[in-house]
Order: structure tokens, then sequence, then C-alpha cells
């Protein structure tokens, strides 16, 4: 039997290789602020699972070098992935020493690394399984289910950065809440407003030209900018409008951010609004209109649907652009995962910080992998155009 | 009947259309025709509203077309493009429905409707309703196109180079359905073209359009015996004058008494046919059956000749 090796394979195996034997494990420190220790995996992890967890990535690297059938090469990173989440959660237990509460244990680079290797194999696999939307979302469902059963069971518990959340379990929730809140009310706004302002460019050219440049114009002004500039005018608004400041218009707080967000999220939905319907077969147009549909009619109808693969694309920039943007919603007392990411920074107290990001992240992961098979489910297929 | 007064279309400076009066006949096809930017397109799309005209009138059934919205207009009358212009997202069944639809006929109705076109234009139904349109031939795809067009059944039929996409084989089966389709429902129909050969194939009335203007409005004989302009005569090109002329008229109208040896050609055929079967053949004359297949007498060589000979 001849082996043939995978290129990427011999990558992931090295970077794996490196995280496993050479780079640290996890990181003691004595409480929160101080330098953390490294600990090699050996040191971190009771032995048990030190032989479950690096058999389990030799087999990876095996299976990753050689060329091997798709569904082989997922479950065995998945199978050493999950060795790897809950051998974290061990090393927590057998890092601290009994009754200090004050003692952290934290992934170190060696854990990043190991599960950015496997991270690769499995998408890897994944993307040459060329999976249906259906089923990606269903796989997004089982890793989520995954990593919410470990949370629940308490197997991190030990870990850094649950410790961080279990001191601010109350105020993660409400600023969860915000941070979604801000993402999805602010698109929502956008989508309101800039599929009709849309339509209207696509209708009006000269109208479309001046817009579609105020808006990419917006675009370019840096965020923190963008918050800054609009506190003047909201803060003037907040005193001189009646009923203003009690609908929670001011200058800083939620409303400038939602305000920020709302205008970045325009242009994407305006754009893609116009480039959709601009893209509807000229003939189609010309029959609908033809054959007696008014231009309501033609609008719903017709252009509408074949423009609205195109506009969901446009939404699902904004959806994961504004998941974390809203970070930065924080900086002027808008709330959010921001909150975490700041208060980390200033006390330079990194799981904080990660208590902030991690989430973001994964949220921002999800809206992307559901918008695309959304997008995927509502994109026919017509390309093929037979000839008589 | 359509009747075209005095209509004039600017854009600007540029005159389009320029001054054209014609009237169609009730259950007739009349083909325009002209080089590409003639204005024809223009004129076609001036009778349902989809252009509005600078000045002059346009009446059907005595009617003026601007005496009831646009919309409710266009929906009388049916209108085919090139490239057939389906609705991509919908399929044919639902692209044939839309008219019937838009007016608001019963379910059952439009069912009725979308079996009988598709039935007529010898597409299953039950295989081709729920198909969506890139699902479908070119020749295919056209005929869902038409057929939408007349799925209202309306007196008024517009066609836009509607055979312009389709290969020479399919396009000649599609102008002949065309003509079988116009019997059925005794559509009115106006064709706008730049092939001669197809407006000589289909037209009882064929309007030459030239710079805006229309310089000959006439049967295709009188066209071929009497053009009026020199344009005229080289669109229909010199050398095929006797051909065309052949063409248009069936074996029926040139039958002599007599026999003749060999293969028999049907009364139906054109002039042009039984001339090419005697050439390839070298014979002097042909049998000629009638449609019930009997014998009716012989078409000669000598007899067609004279009938392609031109005014002396
Ligand atoms: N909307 C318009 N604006 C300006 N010029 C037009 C417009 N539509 C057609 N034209 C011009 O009118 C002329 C005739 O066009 P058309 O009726 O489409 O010709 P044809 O169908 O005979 O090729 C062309 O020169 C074309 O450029
Ligand atoms: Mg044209």
């Amino acid at each position: 039997m001849q082996f043939r090796v995978d290129k990427l394979g011999v990558i992931i195996a090295a970077l794996a290789a490196y995280g496993a034997l050479l780079a640290p494990f996890a990181t003691f420190r004595a409480n929160r602020i101080v330098a953390g220790e490294a600990r090699s995996i050996g040191e971190a992890l009771p032995s048990a699972w030190t032989v479950v967890v690096l058999l389990l990535v030799t087999a990876t690297v095996v299976v990753a070098v050689l060329k091997t059938p798709s569904r082989l090469r997922l479950g065995t990173a998945f199978a050493a992935i999950a060795a790897l989440a809950l051998g974290i959660g061990a090393a927590a237990g057998h890092l601290t020493p009994p009754e200090n509460a004050y003692a952290r244990v934290s992934p170190a680079s060696g854990f990043w690394i190991l599960l950015f290797a496997l991270g690769l194999l499995a998408a890897d696999a994944l993307t040459r399984l060329r999976p249906s939307p259906l089923v990606r979302v269903l796989f997004l469902s089982a890793v989520l289910g995954f990593i919410a059963a470990v949370l629940t069971s308490g197997t991190w518990d030990g870990l850094s950065l649950l410790k961080e959340y279990a001191s601010r379990a109350d105020t993660f929730w409400a600023e969860a809440g915000k941070h979604v809140t801000l993402a999805l009310g602010s698109l929502a706004a956008a989508t309101i407003v800039g599929i009709p302002l849309g339509i209207l460019c696509h209708r009006v050219a000269r109208l479309r030209d001046g817009l579609l440049g105020v808006l990419n114009a917006i675009q370019t002004i840096p965020s923190i900018a963008l918050f800054g500039i609009l506190i003047a005018p909201l803060g003037w608004i907040a005193v001189h409008v009646p009923g203003a400041a009690a609908i929670g218009i001011r200058g800083i707080g939620t409303a400038p951010a939602f305000v920020a967000l709302f205008l970045y999220s325009l242009l994407p939905v305006v754009a893609n609004t116009v480039v959709g319907l601009a893209g509807v077969p000229r003939e189609a147009n010309d029959a609908a209109r033809g054959i007696g549909m008014t231009d309501f009619q033609r609008l719903v109808g017709i252009e509408f649907p074949l423009a609205f693969p195109v506009i969901l694309t446009g939404i699902r920039i904004v959806l994961v652009q504004n998941i974390g943007l809203a970070t930065i919603a924080a900086l002027i007392g808008g709330g959010g995962f921001g909150v975490f990411v700041f208060q980390g920074v200033g006390q330079t107290a990194m799981d904080l910080v990660l208590l902030g990001a991690v989430p973001t992240v994964l949220l921002a992961f999800t809206a992307a992998i559901v918008l695309d098979a959304l997008i995927e489910t509502a994109t026919p297929n017509r390309n093929r155009v037979q000839s008589a | 009947m359509i009747e075209i007064e005095g209509i004039t279309k600017r854009y600007g400076e540029t005159t389009v259309v320029r001054d054209v009066s014609l009237t169609i006949a009730p259950r007739t096809v009349t083909v325009i025709v002209g080089t590409s930017g003639s204005g024809k397109t223009t004129l076609l799309r001036m009778i349902n509203r989809l252009v509005e005209p600078t000045s002059g009138t346009i009446k059907l059934d005595g009617e003026d077309n601007r005496s009831l919205p646009d919309y409710e207009l266009r929906r009388r009358i049916g209108y085919a493009i090139q490239g057939h212009g389906l609705f991509p997202h919908r399929t044919v069944a639902q692209n044939i429905a839309t008219v019937p639809t838009l007016l608001g006929w019963d379910g059952a109705r439009i069912e009725a409707k979308v079996t009988e076109l598709l039935t007529l234009f010898q597409l299953d139904p039950v295989a081709f309703g729920p198909r969506y349109p890139h699902e479908l031939s070119g020749g295919q795809q056209q005929r869902v196109g038409v057929a939408r067009a007349l799925a209202a059944e309306p007196k008024v039929l517009l066609m836009d180079e509607p055979f312009g996409a389709l290969d020479p084989i399919i396009r000649a089966k599609a102008q002949d359905d065309l003509l079988a389709i116009q019997k059925h429902f005794e559509t009115t129909i106006v064709l706008v073209t730049h092939d001669m050969e197809e407006a000589f194939h289909l037209a009882d009335r064929i309007a030459v359009m030239d710079k805006g203007e229309v310089v000959q409005y006439a049967t295709p004989a009188e066209m071929l015996v009497k053009p009026a302009t020199a344009f005229v005569e080289s669109l229909i090109g010199a050398g095929e004058r006797p051909f065309r002329l052949l063409a248009i008229e069936t074996v029926a109208d040139a039958v002599e008494p007599g026999a003749a040896e060999g293969e028999a050609i049907a009364s139906a055929a054109t002039q042009r046919e039984a001339l090419s079967t005697l050439l390839w053949t070298g014979r002097k004359a042909l049998p000629v059956i009638g449609p019930d297949g009997a014998l009716i007498g012989k078409v000669s060589l000598d007899g067609l000749v004279q009938r392609a000979a031109g005014p002396t």
C-alpha cells in the first residue's frame, strides 16, 4: 500500500507537535494579576489525561500527514479537540492547590497552538466535504451544544476565565444583552432604512452617486472618532428636544453607539440593494412591464426576489461587522462585551479581556455561519444557461 | 383593428419615429422590418405605451390607448421579446400564469389555461409546468415566452424579434407554430424583425422602416413587384426577388391541367419548393395532389418561370 503525504497536513502536524511538546500547555498564577509560570503538558495534566491527549494528538498527526478520507480527518480532529477541552479543565483542578481561591490556571500558548492546528484540520476536512447549508448549521449547533454542555457541567469552573465570569455573572448577561441589542438593533434599523434608500438610489440615478459617496465617506471615519463626533449633536438634542432625553438619547451611552453602528451599517445595505437590483435581468424587467405589472408589483414580485440573495449578503457583512464594532461602544458608556475588554486592559487582567473577547468572537462566528447558510439557500443555481 | 395616426417620437433633438400612420386589420400578421436603429422597437412599444409618443394617437378597436391606465392596457395586449424575458425565479407554470393572476382569475381557470397553452406549444404540462426557465432549451424558453404573452387571450400580440436568439432550424419551426397559433386564437400580431426572410414567411402585410419613417406598407407580393424606394429594393435583395415571389404563393395557385411522371407534391407547398424539386430532380413537371391526397393536376417548370417573372 502506498502512502501519500498531504501538504497542509504536514504544516498542521508540525504545529501540533510544537504545541504539544515544546510550548507550555497551561499557565499558573498565584493570583489574577501577577505574572504566570508556564507548565508543560506533562506537568499540567494528571498522567492519565496526558496519555489520552497525547495519544489523540499523535493519531491526528498521523491522519493529517497522510492523505486520508475527509470524514476520518474530521472525526479524529474533533475527538482530539474534545479531549483538549476536557483536559484543560482537568489541568485546573490538578494545578490549583486545595482550598486556594486566588490561584489562577489558564490555557497557555501550547494549548492555543494545538487548538488552532486541530481546528485548521477540522475546517479543511469540513470544506472538502462540501456540506449542505443545513448540515453546516447542524454542525454549528452541535459544537455550540458541546461548549454549553462542558460549561454547565462545571468541568471548566476551575479555569481562570470562568472564575472571572463567576465573580461577574450578573453583569456578564446584562452586557451580553446590551451587546446583542446594539448589534441587532442597529442592523434592523439599517435594514429598514437602507433597503428603501437602495431602491430609491436604483430608480433615481442622480441620488445614487451622491448618497453612496456620503455613506462611503462615513465608512472611512474611524469608529472611535465617529463616536466622538456624535457626542456633541446627540448631547444637544438631549438638551433641546423635549422628550429626547426621556427615551434615552444622550451624548454618551447607548444612543451614540447605536447611531454610529447604524451609520456604518447603511453603506453595505444600501450598496448591496443597489447592486442586487441592478443585477436583475433587463429582459425580465422589460417583460414585467410589458405584460402589465405596476411598478410596485414589479418591485415586490420580480426585482426584490431576484435581488434578495445580494441584499442578504449585505446584511451578513453588517451583522458580523456590528458584533465586532459593538465592543467599542463600551468606550462611551454604551455597554456590551467591550466593558470587560476595556476594564481588563485597564487592570492588565488578561482573563477579563478574554471574558469580553471570546463571546464576541463566538457570536460573530455563529452569525457568519448561519447567514452564509441562509444566503446559499436563497441563491438558486440559475447559472446554467442552455442554448437551443 | 389597430389605427396608428401620425405617431412621432423624439428623444431630445433626435426624431426616432417620424409621423407614422398605419392601419392594421384584425386577425392579420403585420411585420415591421428595417435596419437596426430604424425605430421598429420604439414604434412597437408605443402601441402598448412602454414608450409614450411625442405626438399622434394610437387606437385599438376605435378606442384611444390612453383611455385607461397603462398597466391595464398592457394586460390586454400580449408582449413577447427576444431572449423571452422569463422570470428566472418562477416556474414555467407560474410564468405563464402571470397575467391571469394579475387579472384575478380563479385558480382552476388559471390552471386550465396553463395546461391548454403548454399542450398547444407541445410541452408536456406535467413535465414542464414545475420546471424553472434555466432548465429549458432556448427553443422551449421562447415558446413559454409566447405562451405567457397569450395567457390572458389578448386580441393583439406584440412581438419584438421573438425568434432572434434561435438557431435557423428551430426558428423555422417556431415561425410555423406561430402561424398555427395565430389561426387558432385569431390574434392580431405585430412583429418586429430585421430578417427579411422571416418577414416574407410570416406577414400578411409588411411595413418597412427607414430612419424612423415607414417607407412602404404593403402585402409581400405588392412589395416584391413594386418596391416603393431603392431602400426597400435593396432590403428585399434584387437577386432574391423571383424566389421570394414564388415563396409567398402555394402550388395550388399554379396548378395546370394534365399529368406528370414521378413523385407528387402537395398543393399546400410553396411554389418555391416546387421549383426547387423540379430543378433538383431534372423533371419538367410534377404531379400535384390536393389536401385529400387526390391528383388534381401538374405544376410545370415553364409555368413557374412565368410566374417568377417581374412586371415588364
Ligand atoms: N430611451 C431612448 N433614449 C434615447 N434614444 C433612444 C431611446 N430608445 C431608442 N433610442 C434611439 O432610437 C433609435 C431607434 O431605436 P429602436 O426603436 O430601438 O430601433 P430598432 O428597434 O429599429 O433597432 C436608435 O437610434 C436608438 O438609439
Ligand atoms: Mg429593436
